[in-house]
């Protein structure tokens, strides 16, 4: 399954990383506190989160997620746009929860 | 859902709250930030965190949480425990990730809080 | 019967451990004197971000509160560097904290936006290098 098939079936908003839409997602982390980002999430990785600053383009090229999805509607500012288009990550943005959206993740993920 | 079959399904310790487990829990929320929750939790969702300090049990209180579950097999610290026993307040603790743990409950039928959001004058904080 | 209180708390700035002992405090007196549900978890709510602000940002400040017949009213002043764009600090996101204050789970963005949805009437004002003032009011 592709970043492309999750924008498709959740309806996600592609804020940057149009071109990038084909890497692989293997699973999912959620989270905001960094430090717990780093340790517990793994390449491939979504990563569903409520933090929009530029330091989450970081955390996600070193554990080489697949994309960044930000719940509830927020929108990352123009340096994290520029960061994540820069290390080709996708950024998406969904209106629903954390809850919600990892949820459908997982539902997908595991049919 | 009762706090018992969470709890179950979870494979969670029941650190505080051993006698409130007949609590039955439809929504959840899920934050590591407290000012989200502040600003959608329903009262009598779960919290579901990877936050285990005081403020989590503060937040549970004000907002009316049902009861905090706390992820990544962390144990929150004796104070935030002490706290969450004055308070009245569960908590319960699993091994699982947030992401798992969210996706194991939804998949069981407990729904997010959080209604559409049209535009930025029209969140619904309650 | 209605009844009214008024009484006043002190903040200390960076004592993050305290964070919501005030707003927990003044959501249990509000439910003695009889509030209902629902206007005691907007003030609490609008307490809880305004003692964060103050612990995050400011030096120190007061949290008073005072409960008439019909509406509560939460002022709030602090002393420290105070807000330079007050239109950026009320959107929702917009944070000026640093990692440390978000690995404590604080720093969202979301404080004065929430504190503003709990209001009926807000009103803020700030001077930079001076410190904050709140005006919060909810009716009963």
């Amino acid at each position: 399954m592709d970043v492309a098939f999750l924008v498709e079936k959740l309806g996600l908003t592609v804020r940057c990383g149009e071109d990038r839409l084909d890497r692989e997602v293997s699973g999912g982390y959620a989270g905001d506190l960094l430090s717990n980002v780093l340790a517990g999430s793994k390449n491939g990785d979504v990563w569903v989160t409520c933090q929009a600053h530029q330091n989450i383009v970081a955390v996600s090229v070193l554990k080489e997620h697949a994309c960044i999805i930000l719940t509830q509607g927020r929108q990352p500012d123009t340096d994290t746009i520029e960061r994540a288009s820069q290390e080709g990550i996708p950024l998406l943005v969904t209106e629903l929860s954390g809850f919600e959206i990892a949820g459908r993740i997982y539902g997908l993920l595991h049919p | 859902m009762t706090l018992r079959e969470i709890a179950d399904l979870l494979d969670a310790r029941i650190l505080v709250g051993g006698d409130h487990l007949d609590i039955e829990v439809k929504t959840a929320f899920s934050a590591d930030l407290m000012s989200d929750v502040l600003a959608f939790a329903k009262p009598g969702s779960i919290m579901i965190t990877g936050l285990t300090n005081p403020q989590i049990v503060r937040i549970a209180s004000i907002v009316d949480n049902s009861a905090i579950l706390v992820v990544r097999g962390k144990i929150p610290p004796e104070e935030t425990l002490t706290l969450a026993e004055e308070l009245d307040i569960p908590v319960l603790s699993t091994r699982y990730i947030l992401f798992e743990t969210s996706g194991r409950l939804y998949a069981n039928g407990i729904v997010g809080c959080v209604r559409k959001i049209e535009g930025p004058e029209s969140v619904i904080p309650l | 019967m209605t009844q009214g209180c008024e009484c006043s708390f002190s903040v200390e700035g960076e004592k993050f451990a305290e964070a919501g002992k005030v707003s927990v405090e003044i959501k249990k007196m509000l439910k003695k004197i009889g509030i209902p549900d629902d206007v005691r978890r907007r003030a609490a709510i609008a307490t809880y971000e305004s003692e964060v602000n103050i612990i995050s940002y400011a030096i120190e400040g007061t949290v008073k509160l005072q409960v008439t017949r019909d509406r509560i009213l939460i002022d709030i002043r602090d002393t420290g560097p105070g807000i330079s764009n007050i239109e950026q600090a009320m959107e929702q996101g917009y944070s000026t904290a640093n990692d440390r204050i978000r690995e404590m789970g604080f720093g969202a963005g979301m404080g004065l936006f929430n504190i503003k949805n709990c209001s009926d009437t807000f009103e803020i004002s700030s001077e930079e290098g001076k410190g904050t003032h709140l005006k919060i009011l909810i009716n009963r």
